[in-house]
Protein backbone atom coordinates (compact mmCIF):
# COMPACT_ATOMS: atom_id res chain seq x y z
CA UNK A 1 0.00 0.00 0.00
CA UNK A 2 1.08 3.33 -0.97
CA UNK A 3 1.19 6.18 1.54
CA UNK A 4 -0.29 9.36 0.96
CA UNK A 5 1.57 12.34 0.82
CA UNK A 6 0.03 15.72 1.58
CA UNK A 7 1.11 19.46 0.73
CA UNK A 8 0.29 22.76 1.84
CA UNK A 9 -0.63 25.38 -1.03
CA UNK A 10 0.18 28.84 -1.74
CA UNK A 11 -3.17 30.52 -3.06
CA UNK A 12 -3.56 33.66 -4.04
CA UNK A 13 -6.86 33.56 -5.86
CA UNK A 14 -5.40 33.68 -9.25
CA UNK A 15 -4.94 31.02 -12.21
CA UNK A 16 -1.39 29.86 -11.38
CA UNK A 17 -2.15 28.42 -7.84
CA UNK A 18 -5.21 27.28 -9.16
CA UNK A 19 -3.64 24.96 -12.00
CA UNK A 20 -0.46 24.04 -9.41
CA UNK A 21 -3.02 22.50 -6.96
CA UNK A 22 -4.92 20.29 -9.48
CA UNK A 23 -1.99 19.35 -11.24
CA UNK A 24 -0.66 17.77 -7.77
CA UNK A 25 -4.30 16.61 -7.08
CA UNK A 26 -4.39 14.86 -10.48
CA UNK A 27 -1.06 12.69 -8.71
CA UNK A 28 -3.37 11.73 -5.88
CA UNK A 29 -1.50 14.47 -3.15
CA UNK A 30 -3.91 15.65 -0.63
CA UNK A 31 -3.84 19.29 -0.82
CA UNK A 32 -4.62 22.23 1.50
CA UNK A 33 -4.57 25.85 0.98
CA UNK A 34 -2.93 28.73 2.59
CA UNK A 35 -3.62 32.49 1.83
CA UNK A 36 -1.72 35.28 3.83
CA UNK A 37 -3.37 38.53 3.84
CA UNK A 38 -0.54 41.41 4.25
CA UNK A 39 -3.39 44.51 4.07
CA UNK A 40 -2.74 45.19 0.80
CA UNK A 41 -4.21 42.30 -0.57
CA UNK A 42 -6.24 43.73 -3.40
CA UNK A 43 -9.55 41.40 -2.64
CA UNK A 44 -12.55 42.91 -2.92
CA UNK A 45 -11.87 46.47 -0.40
CA UNK A 46 -12.59 48.82 -3.41
CA UNK A 47 -15.55 46.67 -4.50
CA UNK A 48 -16.80 46.97 -0.79
CA UNK A 49 -16.74 50.31 -0.73
CA UNK A 50 -17.44 52.03 -4.50
CA UNK A 51 -20.44 52.49 -5.66
CA UNK A 52 -19.42 51.99 -9.51
CA UNK A 53 -17.89 48.21 -8.03
CA UNK A 54 -21.29 47.70 -6.60
CA UNK A 55 -22.85 45.79 -9.06
CA UNK A 56 -19.23 43.29 -10.06
CA UNK A 57 -19.97 39.71 -7.79
CA UNK A 58 -18.28 39.96 -4.43
CA UNK A 59 -15.98 37.35 -3.74
CA UNK A 60 -12.69 36.31 -2.46
CA UNK A 61 -10.84 34.44 -5.11
CA UNK A 62 -8.95 32.81 -2.65
CA UNK A 63 -11.99 30.89 -0.99
CA UNK A 64 -13.45 30.50 -4.63
CA UNK A 65 -10.54 29.06 -5.84
CA UNK A 66 -10.36 26.57 -3.00
CA UNK A 67 -13.97 25.69 -3.14
CA UNK A 68 -13.64 24.69 -6.74
CA UNK A 69 -10.42 22.64 -5.76
CA UNK A 70 -12.47 21.05 -3.12
CA UNK A 71 -9.66 22.19 -0.11
CA UNK A 72 -9.51 23.68 2.82
CA UNK A 73 -8.35 26.98 2.77
CA UNK A 74 -6.91 28.95 6.11
CA UNK A 75 -6.40 32.47 5.70
CA UNK A 76 -3.61 34.32 7.96
CA UNK A 77 -3.71 37.50 9.10
CA UNK A 78 0.36 38.81 8.72
CA UNK A 79 -0.45 42.49 8.93
CA UNK A 80 2.14 43.21 11.86
CA UNK A 81 4.93 40.75 10.54
CA UNK A 82 4.07 41.48 6.93
CA UNK A 83 5.59 45.58 7.90
CA UNK A 84 9.10 43.95 8.37
CA UNK A 85 8.59 42.81 4.91
CA UNK A 86 7.65 45.73 3.22
CA UNK A 87 10.02 48.21 5.47
CA UNK A 88 13.03 46.32 5.17
CA UNK A 89 13.02 44.54 1.99
CA UNK A 90 16.40 42.32 1.51
CA UNK A 91 16.25 42.23 -1.30
CA UNK A 92 14.49 45.53 -2.72
CA UNK A 93 11.92 47.10 -4.33
CA UNK A 94 10.04 46.86 -7.55
CA UNK A 95 9.23 49.16 -10.41
CA UNK A 96 6.69 50.70 -6.99
CA UNK A 97 6.65 50.01 -3.60
CA UNK A 98 6.08 46.16 -3.94
CA UNK A 99 9.19 44.24 -2.50
CA UNK A 100 8.14 40.96 -4.28
CA UNK A 101 11.09 39.01 -3.68
CA UNK A 102 10.67 39.60 -0.44
CA UNK A 103 7.36 38.89 -0.38
CA UNK A 104 7.39 35.66 -1.72
CA UNK A 105 10.29 34.73 0.23
CA UNK A 106 8.28 35.76 3.81
CA UNK A 107 5.35 33.79 2.58
CA UNK A 108 7.06 31.04 1.88
CA UNK A 109 8.40 30.79 5.26
CA UNK A 110 5.32 30.86 6.57
CA UNK A 111 4.30 28.36 5.12
CA UNK A 112 7.29 26.25 6.43
CA UNK A 113 6.87 27.77 9.96
CA UNK A 114 2.73 26.46 9.25
CA UNK A 115 4.22 22.72 8.29
CA UNK A 116 5.87 22.75 11.58
CA UNK A 117 3.47 24.28 13.66
CA UNK A 118 0.46 21.30 12.52
CA UNK A 119 3.04 18.33 12.48
CA UNK A 120 -0.16 16.62 13.64
CA UNK A 121 -1.42 17.58 10.16
CA UNK A 122 1.75 15.79 8.17
CA UNK A 123 2.02 18.09 5.39
CA UNK A 124 4.98 16.53 3.22
CA UNK A 125 5.77 19.53 1.41
CA UNK A 126 5.05 23.07 -0.18
CA UNK A 127 2.85 24.16 -3.74
CA UNK A 128 3.42 27.52 -5.42
CA UNK A 129 2.05 28.51 -8.70
CA UNK A 130 4.93 30.20 -9.77
CA UNK A 131 6.49 29.90 -13.09
CA UNK A 132 9.73 31.19 -14.55
CA UNK A 133 9.36 35.04 -16.01
CA UNK A 134 5.97 35.81 -15.10
CA UNK A 135 6.99 38.16 -12.75
CA UNK A 136 9.82 40.86 -13.65
CA UNK A 137 10.98 40.45 -9.76
CA UNK A 138 10.33 37.60 -7.94
CA UNK A 139 9.55 34.92 -10.66
CA UNK A 140 12.97 34.80 -12.50
CA UNK A 141 15.17 31.66 -12.95
CA UNK A 142 17.70 33.32 -10.69
CA UNK A 143 15.11 33.60 -7.78
CA UNK A 144 13.69 30.64 -7.83
CA UNK A 145 16.49 29.20 -5.48
CA UNK A 146 16.59 32.18 -3.48
CA UNK A 147 13.17 31.86 -2.45
CA UNK A 148 13.36 28.35 -1.37
CA UNK A 149 16.40 28.90 0.29
CA UNK A 150 15.86 32.05 1.97
CA UNK A 151 12.54 30.75 3.32
CA UNK A 152 13.74 27.83 4.23
CA UNK A 153 11.89 25.04 2.09
CA UNK A 154 15.00 24.32 0.57
CA UNK A 155 13.86 20.87 -1.50
CA UNK A 156 9.87 20.54 -0.47
CA UNK A 157 9.40 24.01 -2.46
CA UNK A 158 7.42 22.42 -5.63
CA UNK A 159 6.54 24.44 -8.60
CA UNK A 160 4.05 22.15 -10.32
CA UNK A 161 3.66 24.69 -13.68
CA UNK A 162 7.99 25.12 -14.06
CA UNK A 163 8.97 21.95 -12.47
CA UNK A 164 10.69 20.57 -15.35
CA UNK A 165 13.15 23.79 -15.70
CA UNK A 166 14.35 23.08 -12.67
CA UNK A 167 15.99 21.23 -10.51
CA UNK A 168 14.45 17.84 -8.91
CA UNK A 169 12.91 18.58 -5.66
CA UNK A 170 12.58 16.22 -2.54
CA UNK A 171 8.97 14.67 -3.31
CA UNK A 172 10.29 14.05 -7.12
CA UNK A 173 13.29 12.09 -5.66
CA UNK A 174 11.10 9.92 -3.41
CA UNK A 175 9.01 9.58 -5.80
CA UNK A 176 5.90 11.14 -4.43
CA UNK A 177 5.48 12.91 -7.51
CA UNK A 178 5.96 12.16 -11.00
CA UNK A 179 8.14 15.06 -12.44
CA UNK A 180 7.15 13.81 -16.11
CA UNK A 181 3.56 14.74 -15.41
CA UNK A 182 4.50 18.65 -14.27
CA UNK A 183 5.26 21.29 -16.50
CA UNK A 184 8.32 23.12 -17.78
CA UNK A 185 5.77 26.73 -18.44
CA UNK A 186 8.06 30.45 -18.70
CA UNK A 187 7.40 33.60 -19.80
CA UNK A 188 4.93 36.10 -19.43
CA UNK A 189 2.94 34.54 -22.02
CA UNK A 190 -0.67 33.24 -20.37
CA UNK A 191 -1.46 30.68 -23.19
CA UNK A 192 -0.09 27.69 -21.50
CA UNK A 193 -2.24 28.49 -18.70
CA UNK A 194 -4.91 29.20 -19.97
CA UNK A 195 -4.77 25.83 -22.26
CA UNK A 196 -4.58 23.82 -18.87
CA UNK A 197 -7.25 25.29 -17.24
CA UNK A 198 -9.42 24.64 -20.56
CA UNK A 199 -8.10 20.83 -19.97
CA UNK A 200 -9.29 21.25 -16.08
CA UNK A 201 -12.70 23.12 -17.03
CA UNK A 202 -12.15 25.89 -15.27
CA UNK A 203 -13.84 29.23 -16.88
CA UNK A 204 -14.43 31.31 -14.11
CA UNK A 205 -10.61 32.33 -12.89
CA UNK A 206 -9.39 35.67 -11.85
CA UNK A 207 -6.81 36.98 -13.73
CA UNK A 208 -6.00 40.42 -12.19
CA UNK A 209 -3.11 42.32 -14.63
CA UNK A 210 -1.02 44.04 -11.92
CA UNK A 211 -0.94 40.68 -9.65
CA UNK A 212 -2.83 40.62 -6.51
CA UNK A 213 -1.48 43.44 -3.96
CA UNK A 214 -1.81 47.13 -4.18
CA UNK A 215 1.60 47.84 -3.73
CA UNK A 216 2.85 47.06 -7.57
CA UNK A 217 -0.19 49.89 -8.44
CA UNK A 218 2.09 53.43 -8.95
CA UNK A 219 -0.74 55.28 -7.56
CA UNK A 220 -1.32 53.58 -4.62
CA UNK A 221 2.31 53.31 -3.48
CA UNK A 222 2.70 57.16 -4.54
CA UNK A 223 0.15 57.70 -1.43
CA UNK A 224 1.98 55.50 0.85
CA UNK A 225 5.42 57.53 0.11
CA UNK A 226 3.43 60.52 0.60
CA UNK A 227 1.85 59.32 3.74
CA UNK A 228 5.43 58.23 5.29
CA UNK A 229 7.14 61.47 4.28
CA UNK A 230 3.99 63.72 5.71
CA UNK A 231 4.31 61.90 9.39
CA UNK A 232 8.48 61.74 9.27
CA UNK A 233 8.08 58.23 9.87
CA UNK A 234 7.47 54.57 7.92
CA UNK A 235 5.07 53.07 10.61
CA UNK A 236 1.61 52.66 9.50
CA UNK A 237 -1.47 51.36 11.09
CA UNK A 238 -4.01 49.57 9.41
CA UNK A 239 -6.57 52.19 9.39
CA UNK A 240 -3.68 53.60 7.50
CA UNK A 241 -3.13 51.42 4.37
CA UNK A 242 -6.92 51.47 4.10
CA UNK A 243 -7.97 54.92 3.86
CA UNK A 244 -5.01 54.74 1.06
CA UNK A 245 -7.54 52.71 -1.12
CA UNK A 246 -10.15 55.45 -0.49
CA UNK A 247 -11.59 58.69 -1.54
CA UNK A 248 -9.23 61.44 -3.46
CA UNK A 249 -5.56 62.68 -1.51
CA UNK A 250 -5.24 66.13 -1.93
CA UNK A 251 -2.35 67.66 0.54
CA UNK A 252 -2.78 71.87 0.87
CA UNK A 253 -0.14 72.10 3.45
CA UNK A 254 2.58 69.44 4.72
CA UNK A 255 0.59 68.90 7.81
CA UNK A 256 -2.18 67.90 6.41
CA UNK A 257 -4.65 65.68 4.16
CA UNK A 258 -7.88 65.82 2.85
CA UNK A 259 -9.78 62.24 1.66
CA UNK A 260 -12.75 63.29 0.01
CA UNK A 261 -15.06 60.69 -0.96
CA UNK A 262 -15.88 60.20 -4.71
CA UNK A 263 -19.39 58.63 -3.91
CA UNK A 264 -22.05 57.75 -1.70
CA UNK A 265 -20.44 54.56 -0.47
CA UNK A 266 -17.33 56.21 -0.01
CA UNK A 267 -18.56 58.83 2.16
CA UNK A 268 -20.54 55.91 4.07
CA UNK A 269 -17.14 54.31 4.53
CA UNK A 270 -15.24 57.55 5.90
CA UNK A 271 -18.41 58.38 8.48
CA UNK A 272 -17.14 55.49 10.16
CA UNK A 273 -14.00 57.03 11.13
CA UNK A 274 -16.09 60.42 12.26
CA UNK A 275 -15.24 59.73 15.77
CA UNK A 276 -11.54 59.82 15.76
CA UNK A 277 -10.86 62.28 12.77
CA UNK A 278 -11.95 65.70 11.79
CA UNK A 279 -14.52 65.37 9.39
CA UNK A 280 -15.50 68.34 6.41
CA UNK A 281 -18.83 68.43 5.37
CA UNK A 282 -21.07 70.94 2.53
CA UNK A 283 -24.58 71.08 4.10
CA UNK A 284 -25.76 73.77 1.59
CA UNK A 285 -25.75 71.73 -1.63
CA UNK A 286 -24.81 67.76 -1.87
CA UNK A 287 -20.89 66.80 -1.77
CA UNK A 288 -18.56 64.78 -0.49
CA UNK A 289 -18.07 63.02 3.45
CA UNK A 290 -14.21 64.79 3.82
CA UNK A 291 -12.11 63.57 6.51
CA UNK A 292 -9.22 65.30 7.52
CA UNK A 293 -5.93 62.98 7.99
CA UNK A 294 -3.12 64.88 9.94
CA UNK A 295 -2.92 67.88 12.16
CA UNK A 296 -5.22 70.56 10.69
CA UNK A 297 -4.79 74.28 12.63
CA UNK A 298 -8.52 75.93 13.29
CA UNK A 299 -6.60 78.65 10.87
CA UNK A 300 -6.49 76.03 7.75
CA UNK A 301 -10.38 74.87 7.99
CA UNK A 302 -11.17 77.95 5.58
CA UNK A 303 -8.56 76.53 3.18
CA UNK A 304 -9.97 72.84 3.83
CA UNK A 305 -13.36 74.12 3.36
CA UNK A 306 -12.56 75.71 0.39
CA UNK A 307 -11.12 72.61 -1.22
CA UNK A 308 -13.94 70.22 -0.36
CA UNK A 309 -16.49 72.55 -1.92
CA UNK A 310 -14.63 72.58 -4.90
CA UNK A 311 -15.87 69.04 -4.88
CA UNK A 312 -19.27 69.38 -4.66
CA UNK A 313 -21.95 70.24 -6.26
CA UNK A 314 -22.17 73.91 -5.24
CA UNK A 315 -18.56 74.48 -7.04
CA UNK A 316 -20.22 77.31 -8.94
CA UNK A 317 -22.14 78.72 -5.97
CA UNK A 318 -20.84 82.58 -4.88
CA UNK A 319 -20.96 80.57 -0.57
CA UNK A 320 -21.78 77.76 0.57
CA UNK A 321 -22.12 76.56 3.99
CA UNK A 322 -19.88 74.14 5.22
CA UNK A 323 -19.69 72.53 8.39
CA UNK A 324 -16.54 70.92 10.32
CA UNK A 325 -16.35 68.43 12.92
CA UNK A 326 -14.12 68.00 15.19
CA UNK A 327 -13.95 64.95 17.35
CA UNK A 328 -15.20 66.04 21.21
CA UNK A 329 -16.07 69.51 20.04
CA UNK A 330 -19.23 71.92 18.66
CA UNK A 331 -19.75 71.47 14.87
CA UNK A 332 -17.55 74.69 13.26
CA UNK A 333 -20.10 76.55 11.00
CA UNK A 334 -18.70 78.34 7.80
CA UNK A 335 -20.08 80.11 4.82
CA UNK A 336 -17.12 80.49 2.43
CA UNK A 337 -16.45 80.45 -1.62
CA UNK A 338 -15.42 77.16 -2.92
CA UNK A 339 -12.00 77.48 -4.53
CA UNK A 340 -11.27 77.86 -8.22
CA UNK A 341 -10.10 75.02 -9.99
CA UNK A 342 -6.71 76.80 -10.26
CA UNK A 343 -6.82 77.82 -7.01
CA UNK A 344 -6.78 74.05 -5.93
CA UNK A 345 -2.83 73.37 -6.76
CA UNK A 346 -1.51 70.67 -8.94
CA UNK A 347 1.21 69.78 -6.75
CA UNK A 348 -1.72 69.56 -3.90
CA UNK A 349 -3.09 65.88 -5.71
CA UNK A 350 -1.39 63.52 -4.43
CA UNK B 1 -23.95 23.51 22.72
CA UNK B 2 -23.38 27.38 23.45
CA UNK B 3 -24.15 30.51 21.23
CA UNK B 4 -21.91 33.20 20.68
CA UNK B 5 -21.16 36.74 19.12
CA UNK B 6 -18.12 37.98 17.06
CA UNK B 7 -18.19 42.10 16.43
CA UNK B 8 -16.24 42.36 13.08
CA UNK B 9 -18.26 45.84 12.28
CA UNK B 10 -15.92 47.99 10.31
CA UNK B 11 -14.17 45.07 8.90
CA UNK B 12 -13.40 45.00 5.34
CA UNK B 13 -12.79 41.15 3.45
CA UNK B 14 -11.14 39.30 4.19
CA UNK B 15 -10.71 40.43 8.18
CA UNK B 16 -14.70 39.20 9.05
CA UNK B 17 -13.61 36.22 7.70
CA UNK B 18 -10.04 35.48 9.31
CA UNK B 19 -11.91 36.88 12.43
CA UNK B 20 -15.10 34.10 12.09
CA UNK B 21 -12.17 31.46 10.92
CA UNK B 22 -9.99 32.25 14.46
CA UNK B 23 -13.16 32.27 17.02
CA UNK B 24 -14.57 29.04 15.54
CA UNK B 25 -11.20 27.25 16.38
CA UNK B 26 -11.79 28.39 19.81
CA UNK B 27 -15.62 26.70 20.03
CA UNK B 28 -16.96 23.48 20.13
CA UNK B 29 -18.69 21.24 17.33
CA UNK B 30 -22.33 22.64 17.30
CA UNK B 31 -22.18 25.84 18.87
CA UNK B 32 -23.32 28.77 16.91
CA UNK B 33 -21.67 31.75 16.52
CA UNK B 34 -23.17 35.27 15.12
CA UNK B 35 -20.95 37.72 13.27
CA UNK B 36 -22.07 41.35 13.18
CA UNK B 37 -20.67 42.82 9.88
CA UNK B 38 -20.65 45.78 7.79
CA UNK B 39 -19.14 44.90 4.77
CA UNK B 40 -21.53 43.33 2.66
CA UNK B 41 -18.69 41.17 0.59
CA UNK B 42 -19.46 38.62 4.11
CA UNK B 43 -22.39 37.69 2.60
CA UNK B 44 -20.50 35.67 0.02
CA UNK B 45 -16.87 35.02 1.73
CA UNK B 46 -18.15 33.80 5.43
CA UNK B 47 -20.35 30.74 3.65
CA UNK B 48 -17.75 30.26 0.97
CA UNK B 49 -15.55 30.01 4.03
CA UNK B 50 -18.02 27.49 5.94
CA UNK B 51 -18.65 25.68 2.48
CA UNK B 52 -15.27 24.31 2.50
CA UNK B 53 -13.83 24.12 5.87
CA UNK B 54 -17.14 21.87 6.68
CA UNK B 55 -19.45 24.44 9.14
CA UNK B 56 -23.06 25.45 8.15
CA UNK B 57 -24.26 28.93 7.99
CA UNK B 58 -27.97 29.19 9.76
CA UNK B 59 -28.50 32.36 8.60
CA UNK B 60 -27.92 35.54 7.81
CA UNK B 61 -29.91 39.50 8.50
CA UNK B 62 -29.41 42.41 7.37
CA UNK B 63 -30.83 45.67 9.01
CA UNK B 64 -29.49 47.77 6.16
CA UNK B 65 -25.99 49.33 8.16
CA UNK B 66 -25.27 46.20 9.71
CA UNK B 67 -24.78 41.44 8.50
CA UNK B 68 -25.49 39.72 11.34
CA UNK B 69 -24.83 35.90 9.67
CA UNK B 70 -24.73 32.75 12.14
CA UNK B 71 -22.58 30.34 11.66
CA UNK B 72 -22.87 26.98 13.42
CA UNK B 73 -19.57 25.24 14.21
CA UNK B 74 -18.74 21.69 12.17
CA UNK B 75 -16.61 18.93 13.18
Amino acid sequence: MTTKHKAIALISGGLDSLLAVRVMQEQGIEVEGINFYTGFCVEGHTHAIRNHDKDKQKRNNALWAAEQLGIKLHIVDVIEEYKDVLLNPKHGYGANMNPCLDCKIFMVGKAVQWIQENRKDGFDFIITGEVIGQRPMSQRKQTMPIVAKESGAEDILVRPLCAKNLPATKPELEGWIDREKMYDFSGRTRKPQMALAAKYGFTDYASPAGGCCFLTDKNYSDKLVDLWDARGTREYEMDDIMLLKVGRHIRPKPEFKLIIARDAGESKYLEGYRKQFVTIQVVSHNGPLTMVDGDIKPEDFELAAGVVARYGQGRDAEQVEVHIFVPGEDIKIMNIKPLSVDQVNEDWHV
Amino acid sequence: MSEHELDARRMLCPMPVIKTQNKVKELAVGDILNVICTDPGVLSDIPAWARINGHKILGHHDNGDEITVTVQVGG
